[in-house]
């Protein structure tokens, strides 16, 4: 190789010390990482909207599932919870960018100020989101599982809004207990038992004449509510235990893969934006301990500054595709 | 390195006068943008739950202006308009080709199982 190689060719390009694209070395590997990260989450989404188009007519709606806003109880608010949260991940964008123009003045202290910001909005966000996976792990309605993999909501036939079993279940009196390896068998145990078994729903359904079903469906706009008779008959005939909340088996707002997908791409999500704390603290702190004033170059904070701004960029996908459409 | 930044947005339309300002400029469009969806999504008008292209006109105007957020964000957070036409070109269209291929794909076949479905090949419950 090295005799084809003529002198005027090292200085153009493959001896080193140049910078293709004019970006230095960590930047461009940075760019490359978050290139193929997005392609990580697309696939997610893809596989998200895959699930989606196949259960196109029996999706849950996002509006009923995420109306809690912390501290505001007893009301739906859809949408304004996530749109704070949003708005959150933003702002810290915006810090770490003022953060990145102060590190070109080589202004210290308003480098270390917006890095101090940009960290508290990552674990206000962070913090958020537990909020929201508990909130959705502990469902608000309850709902039952029929033998076939659906489920089945309560709703009111009068006003169209849903009905949780506590307000209707009737109270039998049984001697059934969780069963726990410490208790019984050894070897086995099972998952925590719902609050009401089926058959005190089923009774409680029966003592409540303006109660009806209302099945996964979508049609027009809104999901397929049943008759009386018929809603009596479903539940009889193929209500098979009662689901509250969500996990990655069960989920009473509608098909379990849209829980799945919620945790496991909220969940990935939240992992970049807890490194992305991470990272940012570890900058943070060498931003004070004045590691880049004697680089000559906070070069570091920009490249940091680019994988949180990449950060953003997913969770405005995320957002759009979970929450609004 | 300070003061090599490009000023305007909206092709020049809104010109700003220091690096700072615009990122305040920018959070101010990508707040509308976000209240803009919101509103929309409480809201939902009657005239836009209409399909258009198998998916609701609204789903399309919320697509359109995530990607219109996306942008920005590149552009001006990430100084994707201050960098060189190559390495914009490397990022961007990669990204957007290999995205674009698996959506259609996925979505393409997605849409295949649920006619099949829809056409009564599977028991459903109800």
């Amino acid at each position: 190789m090295s005799s084809t190689v003529s002198t005027s060719s090292q200085n153009e390009g493959w001896s080193g010390g140049n910078k293709p694209m004019k970006a230095s070395y960590g930047k461009l590997m940075m760019w490359f990482f978050i290139v193929s990260d997005a392609l990580t989450f697309s696939g997610f989404l893809a596989a998200y909207g895959f699930s989606r188009f196949k259960f196109i007519n029996s999706w849950p709606i996002a509006d009923e599932v995420f109306t809690h806003v912390p501290f505001i109880h007893g009301q739906e608010l859809p949408m304004i919870y996530v749109a704070f949260m949003t708005f959150v991940l933003i702002m810290s964008s915006v810090t770490m960018v003022l953060a990145v123009d102060a590190g070109h003045h080589m202004k210290k202290a308003k480098v270390t100020f917006y890095m101090f910001l940009t960290i508290i909005g990552g674990l206000i966000f962070v913090g958020s989101q537990a909020w929201e996976w508990a909130t959705f792990i502990k469902g608000d309605f309850g709902a039952v599982k029929t033998y076939g993999g659906n489920i089945i909501q309560f709703v009111d036939a009068d006003s169209d809004h849903r009905v949780a079993l506590k307000d209707f279940a009737q109270h039998i009196p049984s001697e059934r207990v969780q069963h726990e390896s410490k208790k019984g068998i050894w070897f086995m145990s099972e998952s925590t038992l719902s609050s009401y078994t089926l058959e005190e729903v089923i009774q409680g359904f029966k003592a409540s004449p303006n109660l009806v079903v209302r099945t996964q469906i979508i049609e027009g706009n809104h999901k397929t509510v049943l008759s009386r008779e018929e809603s009596l008959r479903v539940l009889r005939e193929n209500g098979s235990y009662v689901v509250e909340g969500a996990n990655l088996r069960d989920n009473e707002y509608g098909t379990p893969l849209f829980a799945d997908f919620f945790f496991f791409i909220t969940g990935f999500h939240g992992f970049h934006v807890f490194s992305g704390v991470v990272l940012n603290i570890i900058v943070f702190f060498n931003v004070i301990l004045g590691t880049y004033e004697k680089r000559g170059s906070y070069e570091m904070v920009e490249k940091v500054g680019l994988y949180w701004h990449f950060v953003d960029l997913v969770w405005v996908f995320v957002f759009t595709f979970f929450y609004l459409v | 390195m300070a003061d090599e930044h490009k000023l305007e947005i909206f092709r020049g339309l809104i010109k700003f006068k220091s690096n700072t300002q615009k990122i305040w400029g920018v959070l101010i469009l990508l707040t509308i943008v976000t209240t803009v969806e919101v509103v929309l999504g409480i809201i939902k008008p009657e005239f836009m739950m209409e399909s258009f292209l198998s998916m609701k006109i609204l789903n399309w105007v919320f697509i359109i202006l995530t990607i219109v957020k996306a942008y920005y964000i590149t552009w001006d957070f990430m100084h994707m308009r201050d960098e060189t036409p190559a390495l914009r070109r490397v990022v961007v269209w990669t990204a957007i080709f290999l995205i674009c291929y698996l959506l259609w794909i996925l979505i393409q076949e997605a849409s295949y199982i649920f006619n099949t479905y829809d056409q009564g090949y599977i028991k459903r419950d109800f």
